[in-house]
């Protein structure tokens, strides 16, 4: 049943060689046997974006994912964000607009602001709420999480 | 201080707790670890009612790795939980640990499973053999509550634990030939509050001097650190119960768990640090339901427009049991308790009867009661409003109690005072410009709901009715160290809230520190000797009480150490900014000299100014804080799809004193989405074989970033309550608000077709039949 498997990934940019056993899951992996616990599990079942990571620069849900595919890939979760002045921002407005509030589903929707920060396409308000509707936040009613992604989004002109 | 301004209350102080949890340095319970730690995972029943034949573990005991498993023969030593309440007909129910034999809801723990992690604990909970015989599950609360031999518990001989008749006036006295009813049966769906982290707990015990520590996704560590002493013998100096960030609550995580009891007991018996933490499935299963309740009432007024009387029979399905500590009595007393709303109506009756069942036992859920009683009443008014050809507005203005018109009691006995129902709902309505935005166009439509609240309560009034729990003061306890450095120190549990922020405001405009300088600790049992938690709206005013009486107690007594060491009196010092001045003068102190001198000089003060400077302070503001907020919500209804647009909404809100405009707007615009989700999404359905329907986040629906609409929010402050810090709870209030003044926008979308809305949520499927049903009765 523990049938374990080699695993080389590059997670926030250190390198890991180990063996993990086939069906640790991606979030499991990332939480408990690399201790970033800043990846939260909200559901299990890739509704609730709690566990949303990014892999080879694409939003991913790490809860359905396995730890081994992960293999060969370069894995960014919620701690790389202080590191970079570009992603440090997004704290930063999330924080001024008050976007969160007890703070377990905010790395998930941190992922998925930063995926669209990357991305060469200009987003409306709507196009916003509608990237943002694949994740759940329970304390919000979202409007303050909007308010900081149209200001971290605006410099890219939004339509 | 300066009394006639504040320097931090009032301000968007942005919180502290932002850094770590936007960081990844959060610390929720299932980020913590110990070495050696075990894991376990719960069997549970897969049918709602039936009882345990046989269970074979022989399989799952040979798994490698398997440490131990427990049936409910292994900890009968823990008595069975028992909710008690001091009011007349309440039958308690008892509560086993583990399923002894009888299984009462789905998802009920069978058996615990101790392994080296949680994969192998689930693999073994595979292997277990167990034999059921089922029952005739018993999910129809009115069925449930007119049964005459299947029992939830059977020594109880009903399914009615507790009813309880409210009643003013005296009806024979009115005419009734000459009065309008308006009569309907009312359901509101249960829920589950669904905090987006799943409970969790972790306990670590100190092998040294056998000291238990109990992490705990709680919002109430005061309250479980009391229940393990009870439950399990363990004294308060032997184990400490901290929640540390706790990923939400909402009342969901303000009970005791059975899973946490156990977490406890096994960690205890094998001398090893134990975690469980739910997946989604079983949070959805075995979380503290919410809201579910059949509601007639009927509404009598006269042809101007005067409410005589109003009448309901409240049927309150709790589920399973009687939960612990706030009892059955918690969410149907409060429906009936709330039923009035803020307006005059002499003569009332409500019965109310709490039924068991074989779904999970309810709890509180953030509004408790009043979500429910907002929608029917605030539906019976826009009836009523339709059925006399009046607007909706003027028919509440007739009707609402005025300020000059307050203290005023209402038919369940709650008091209404200094709260500010008229302003707010004309505030509300000059906010939408609503006389403009009411529309005649079909699939269009506005709906109001204005409401009253008790909230910050004191000892004088129980959260749940006759519960013998202290939930109406708070402690602080102020701390100067040796280095100056300032903590304050509380009972309550903030999850979400932002209290070390709110507090270090208030702490910081009584002392005259800055709220940087100031460490608020809570959450932690070993820090306090008593607290309960953070419920029930009560924080802000309660324990921003307590703040205020002990910031102002170690300000005067820090100003008797300085005028001796200034050798000025007193009256001539100023604290401001951490520094101690002499008014118009260069000398001054700062709090690490100050506490040098106090602590370390054994020269400079007599003996009597040398004590350390810790202070205490409890409040009780002995009654509640009345508030009330009017919402008002347009919609559009997609005639195809019959999906339910929100387009605007406004909140016009009477909240006392605001410590932290952010966060109070903050919590306005998650109660509404929550409330959204009551009115629109939200329903637990158990089928009629007690089967769940809505067991994952893709059938259980709550609100996301499109549903949400911008929420206009205005705050009144000037009626202030009899607290020391004019501050009222404002927690559940949008949750309040929601429900009716969407339920009424919808019926008023529908207005071409003639339907009112009786029954929330109402999904796009329920609109479908009942425009199906309402075409096929019309040909």
């Amino acid at each position: 049943m523990s049938h374990e498997i080699q695993l080389k990934t590059t997670v926030n940019g250190i390198e890991y060689d180990l063996t993990v056993p086939a069906r640790l899951l991606a979030s499991d992996f990332l939480r408990d046997n690399l201790n970033l616990t800043g990846t939260h599990v909200g559901c299990e079942h890739g509704i609730c974006g709690s566990c949303t990571i990014k892999i080879d620069g694409l939003t991913a849900r790490s809860c359905l994912k396995f730890a081994v595919q992960l293999d060969g890939k370069k894995v960014e979760t919620v701690e790389s964000f202080k590191k970079k002045p570009e992603t440090r921002n997004i704290l930063e407005k999330f924080k001024a607009h008050h976007s969160l509030q007890c703070g377990f589903c905010t790395p998930g929707f941190l992922m998925i602001i930063d995926e669209l920060l990357k991305s060469k396409i200009k987003f409306s308000e709507n196009e916003i709420r509608e990237a943002l509707s694949g994740n759940l936040c329970r304390c919000t009613g979202y409007e303050n999480i909007i308010k900081a992604a149209n200001e971290i989004l605006a410099h890219k002109g939004i339509k | 201080m300066n009394k006639s301004k504040t320097k931090y209350v009032g301000k968007n102080v942005l919180r502290f707790e932002d850094e770590r949890l936007l960081n990844g340095n959060g610390q929720y319970t299932a980020d913590i670890n110990f070495p050696g730690m075990y894991h376990v995972a719960f069997l549970r029943s897969e049918i709602s009612h039936g009882e345990i034949i046989s269970i074979d573990l022989e399989e799952a005991k040979k798994l490698e790795n398997v440490y131990g498993i427990f049936l409910y023969d292994d900890l009968k030593h823990i008595s069975p939980i028992i909710s008690k309440s001091n009011m007349k007909k309440y039958l308690p129910t008892k509560q086993h640990i583990l399923c002894k034999k009888k299984i009462r809801y789905l998802g009920e723990p069978i058996a615990v499973v101790v392994a080296k992690n949680r994969y192998i604990a689930e693999d073994a909970i595979s292997l277990i053999n167990i034999e059921l015989k089922e029952l005739e599950p018993i999910i129809d609360t009115i069925k449930a509550s007119n049964e005459t031999k299947n029992f939830v518990h059977p020594s109880l001989k009903t399914n009615v634990i507790l009813e309880r008749t409210f009643s003013q006036g005296d009806i024979k006295d009115v005419n009734l030939n000459e009065l309008i009813s308006i009569k309907k049966i009312f359901k509101m769906g249960r829920k589950t509050p669904l905090a987006m982290e799943p409970r969790s707990y972790v306990c670590d015990i100190n092998k040294r001097t056998n000291e238990l520590t109990l992490y705990s996704s709680t919002q109430v560590p005061g309250i479980i650190k009391d229940a393990i002493l009870t439950y399990l013998g363990i004294n308060g100096n032997q184990i400490t119960v901290i929640a540390p960030d706790v990923g939400g609550g909402f009342g969901g995580k303000a009970s005791l768990y059975m899973e946490e009891l156990i977490v406890v007991a096994i960690a205890n018996k094998l001398r090893t640090p134990v975690k469980w933490v739910s997946d989604r499935y079983e949070d959805l299963l075995t979380t503290s339901q919410g809201f579910e309740e059949i509601i007639e009432a009927e509404l009598l007024l006269d042809e101007k427009g005067n409410f005589i009387s109003l009448n309901s029979n409240v049927y309150g399905d709790i589920g399973a049991y009687s939960i612990y500590p706030w009892t059955a009595a918690l969410e149907p007393m409060q429906v009936a308790g709330f039923l009035q709303g803020p307006y005059k109506i002499k003569n009332f009756y409500s019965n109310v009867k709490c039924i068991t069942s074989n779904k999970p036992p309810t709890g509180p859920y953030r509004g408790v009661g009043r979500p429910a009683a907002v929608f029917v009443i605030e539906s019976l008014v826009d009836m009523a409003a339709r059925k006399i050809n009046m607007n909706p507005s003027q028919l509440r203005l007739n009707n609402i109690i005025r300020k000059n018109e307050q203290p005023y009691k209402i038919g369940s006995g709650i008091v209404w005072d200094k709260v500010g129902f008229e302003e707010c709902l004309k505030k509300a309505l000059s906010l939408i410009d609503y006389d403009k935005i009411k529309t005649t166009k079909k699939w269009e439509g506005v709906g109001i709901a204005t409401y009253g609240e008790l909230t910050g309560i004191g000892s004088k009034i129980s959260v749940a009715p006759g519960m013998p729990l202290n939930t109406g003061s708070e402690t602080s306890i102020l701390e100067i160290d040796s280095t100056g450095s300032i903590s304050a120190t509380f009972g309550i549990a903030s999850h979400g809230q932002g209290l070390e922020t709110t507090l270090s405001q208030v702490v910081g405009d009584h002392l005259g520190v800055t709220p940087n300088s100031i460490k608020i600790k809570q959450g932690n049992t070993s820090l306090i000797t008593h607290g309960t938690g953070t419920y029930a709206s009560r924080s802000a005013a309660l324990a921003g009480g307590a703040a205020i009486k002990v910031s102002k107690k170690a300000r005067n007594h820090i100003l008797n150490v300085a005028s001796f060491i200034l050798n000025v009196p007193k009256t001539e010092i100023d604290i401001e900014d951490n520094l101690i001045t002499q008014k118009n003068s260069n000398q001054k102190l700062s709090f690490p000299e100050l506490s040098r001198i106090v602590y370390s000089d054994m020269q400079t003060l007599p003996i009597k100014l040398r004590k350390p400077l810790i202070f205490i302070e409890s409040y009780d503001p002995i009654f509640g804080a009345s508030t009330t907020a009017t919402h008002i919500a347009t919609v559009k209804i997609n005639p195809e799809t019959f999906k339910i647009k929100i387009k605007n909404y406004v909140v016009a809100e009477d909240c006392g004193k605001v410590i932290n405009p952010m966060i109070v707007d903050g919590q306005v615009q998650g109660g509404v989405a929550q409330g959204i989700g009551a009115a629109l999404f939200e329903e637990m359905k158990y089928n009629e074989n007690g089967q769940l329907e809505t067991a994952t986040l893709a059938d259980y629906l709550i609100p996301n970033s499109l549903d949400v609409p911008e929420i206009s929010i205005s705050h009144l402050e000037n009626f202030l309550p009899n607290n020391i810090g004019k501050f009222k709870g404002m927690g559940e209030g949008g949750t309040i608000g929601a429900t009716g003044a969407i339920a009424n926008a919808v019926s008023d979308a529908l207005k071409h077709l003639n339907i009112e809305i009786t029954e929330l949520p109402i999904t796009p499927n329920k609109l479908y039949t009942l425009i199906k049903n309402k075409e096929k009765n019309e040909f």
